[in-house]
């Protein structure tokens, strides 16, 4: 397991676990159960209650299983907003986010990591001091870079405009660098040793050459960390995409959800099927990469 | 010689201009999307500007909202302090919850994987989606929560539209007069704070599960054989050996807290009255439904302080451990 480790050098190694057991292991079932329960409830509750017509849906006392399944409100819901374009949407907005992140953050984490450089340390700070800085500090500045400039108004220091008001690029642009991918990376990046590098470059290849064809087929697991952790943010991000989009040609499924909210009103079951067909592709994700995110989530600390 | 060390100061020079492209684009994106608007985030707050950017006021945007104006300081304490609330019913439970469940699930158990997926499912889960589903488990009529409370005889609790406080709730029950100043956090925020426990629970499993692995098994070895119990294993080793996640979460927890936005303006949306109105949310009205965005990014910029102080913190005590290179 070659995975970096970035903040928090204590989050490291999982071992296998030899602690002394507490108490009989019926009682440890019972209560990692009730737990278990309590915390997988609502996504039971979510995908049965989709499949429940409406005078069930709101029924008291609610059933505990659908006494009747009807697949078709899934495709009810589907019908009524224009829900592949919202997918189309936010697969484009994360699958570009992803790769020009990765991209970026291999470039600038190889360039900490293994080149020399006049102004290494203080550049170096400076991308930790981004890494600090919390989104609400830049959320309305970034709003107002987006949108266009009133008429008539002529400051002394004009912020400048990107004019990029309900578009692809305004959710995609602003998630493109990120310091955190980039220290997780040079810290992948540390690893290798300089002999090897040396060893490359006298032999002709260049930096990027060796990047290439040594350095990243090597680092894949890191890659896949930072590919999944970027791309869980993305398809969840709301608030954002929120203020800045207002056409559905570009909205992606969380704020379709949102918007779904006001339209279903009582329509709970519908809510719910619209509701499992959003968090279906991030728990397939999930499943299949469970690793990959937990290792990522384990070694940098992030949370949501 | 001489010739050497002109080529070595070349080869230098190459290095510096190679290292520089590879680090442009980061620049240039890091520096238009966060550097610069932190900046423009302290200039904006310094206009009057609503909407469009109106007459230099100074810091007057900073007085308003921490005492000028009687209206906005008001709210702006208020909000503080109904954040302030929110940690502490939340942050407590939660990790006393996650470090019980993360003892447990440490030890040699058949099943632990599964139990595992299941724990971090939520932490995964889009808020938008999860509050969605929420609303509806505790929906004051169909919700199935108020079904299950309603078997110990507890019934229409209207939760996430619930202003009044829990333990004036629980006074009014008991027939005792609980005066104004102890109502409590409304049954609102104790919806929101059930939540977020929900779905921060398996993160801070997690990072503890971590934790617990690092602390050596000798210590417990050693310890059992001059007869401690299991009280004593775990409060005098494992407390103490786990006290860097648990510093680590709770401060993790407290800035996630204070960052709260997408659950809260889905499951309340700041109400009912104003009771869930955290920081976030009323900047966020301030600037995005009243347009008042000069007002806005001040308040931005005093919760950038409060944010960056834990952080700093945090990075600070840690920082012993914490290996930058």
């Amino acid at each position: 397991m070659n995975t970096p480790q970035v903040l928090p050098r204590v989050l490291t190694r999982q071992v296998r676990p030899r602690v002394p057991a507490i108490g009989s292991s019926l009682f440890k079932h019972l209560m990692l159960i009730i737990v278990g329960v309590v915390v997988a409830y609502p996504f039971y509750f979510m995908v049965t209650s989709a499949f429940k017509e409406f005078f069930e849906a709101t029924a008291v006392p609610p059933t505990f299983f659908p006494t009747s399944w009807h697949p078709e409100n899934y495709a009810e819901v589907w019908s009524k907003q224009p829900w592949a374009r919202f997918f189309a949407n936010t697969f484009f907005i994360a699958g570009t986010s992803v790769l020009g992140e990765i991209v970026i953050a291999v470039l600038a984490g190889y360039a900490f990591a293994q080149m020399n450089f006049r102004g290494k340390n203080v550049l170096f700070a400076l991308f930790l001091a981004t890494y600090m800085m919390p989104g609400e500090a830049t959320l309305i500045p970034n709003f107002v870079m987006m949108s266009k400039a009133p008429p008539g108004v002529n400051p002394l220091f004009p912020i400048p405009r990107l004019n990029l008001y309900d578009t692809y690029a305004a959710q995609i642009l602003p998630f493109l660098a990120s310091a955190f991918s980039v220290f997780l990376l040079r810290q992948q990046f540390l690893a290798i040793p300089r002999e090897l590098r040396d060893a490359a470059l006298i032999d002709g290849a260049g930096h990027l050459r060796f990047l290439w064809s040594v350095v990243l087929p090597i680092s894949v697991p890191a890659l896949v960390t930072v590919a999944i952790l970027s791309f869980y943010a993305s398809w969840n991000s709301f608030q954002w995409p929120f203020i800045i989009t207002s056409s559905e040609a570009v909205r992606p499924v969380q704020v379709g959800l949102y918007a779904f909210q006001a339209e279903a009103g009582s329509h709970y079951h519908l809510l719910m099927a619209a509701a499992s067909f959003v968090v279906a592709p991030i728990v397939l994700l999930y499943l299949v990469g469970q690793r990959y995110l937990v290792q990522g989530v384990a070694r940098t600390g992030i949370r949501g | 010689m001489n010739e050497r060390a002109a080529s070595r100061r070349r080869r230098g020079l190459i290095e510096n201009a190679q290292a520089y492209l590879f680090l442009v684009p980061a620049i240039v994106f890091l520096g238009l999307f966060k550097i610069l608007p932190a900046l423009y985030a302290v200039y904006i707050s310094l206009f009057r500007w609503d909407v469009v950017q109106g007459a230099f006021r100074g810091l007057d945007n900073y007085f308003d909202i921490l005492w000028q104006n009687t209206t906005r300081s008001q709210a702006f304490w208020q909000s503080l302090s109904t954040t302030v609330t929110y940690a502490l019913i939340t942050v407590p439970v939660e990790m006393a919850l996650a470090l019980v469940v993360a003892y447990v699930l440490f030890q040699k158990l058949r099943g632990r994987g599964i139990y595992r997926t299941i724990y971090y499912l939520p932490y995964v889960t889009s808020t938008v989606a999860a509050a969605t589903v929420f609303l509806w488990v505790f929906h004051p009529q169909y919700g199935i929560a108020n079904q299950l409370l309603g078997l110990v005889g507890i019934s229409g609790l209207k939760w996430f539209q619930e202003p009044d406080g829990v333990f004036q709730m629980l006074g009014n029950a008991l027939g005792v007069a609980v005066p104004e100043w102890a109502a409590g956090p409304s049954l609102a925020l104790v919806g929101v704070a059930i939540f977020t426990i929900w779905h921060f629970l398996g993160f801070q499993i997690l990072i503890f599960l971590g934790g617990l692995g690092n602390i050596p098994v000798e210590y417990y070895e050693a310890a059992r054989l001059d007869g401690a119990s299991q009280l004593q294993l775990f409060r005098r080793i494992t407390l103490p050996l786990l006290s860097p996640q648990i510093f680590f979460v709770f401060t993790i927890a407290s800035i996630g807290v204070l960052r709260a936005f997408n659950e809260i303006f889905v499951l309340t949306n700041g109400g009912p009255l104003d009771t869930t109105r955290t920081v976030t949310q009323l900047l966020f009205k301030t600037f995005f439904q009243q347009g008042q965005i000069g007002l806005g990014s001040a308040m931005g910029v005093l919760l950038t302080i409060i944010i960056l102080a834990f952080t700093l913190i945090q990075f600070r005590i840690l920082g012993r451990r914490v290996e930058y290179g």
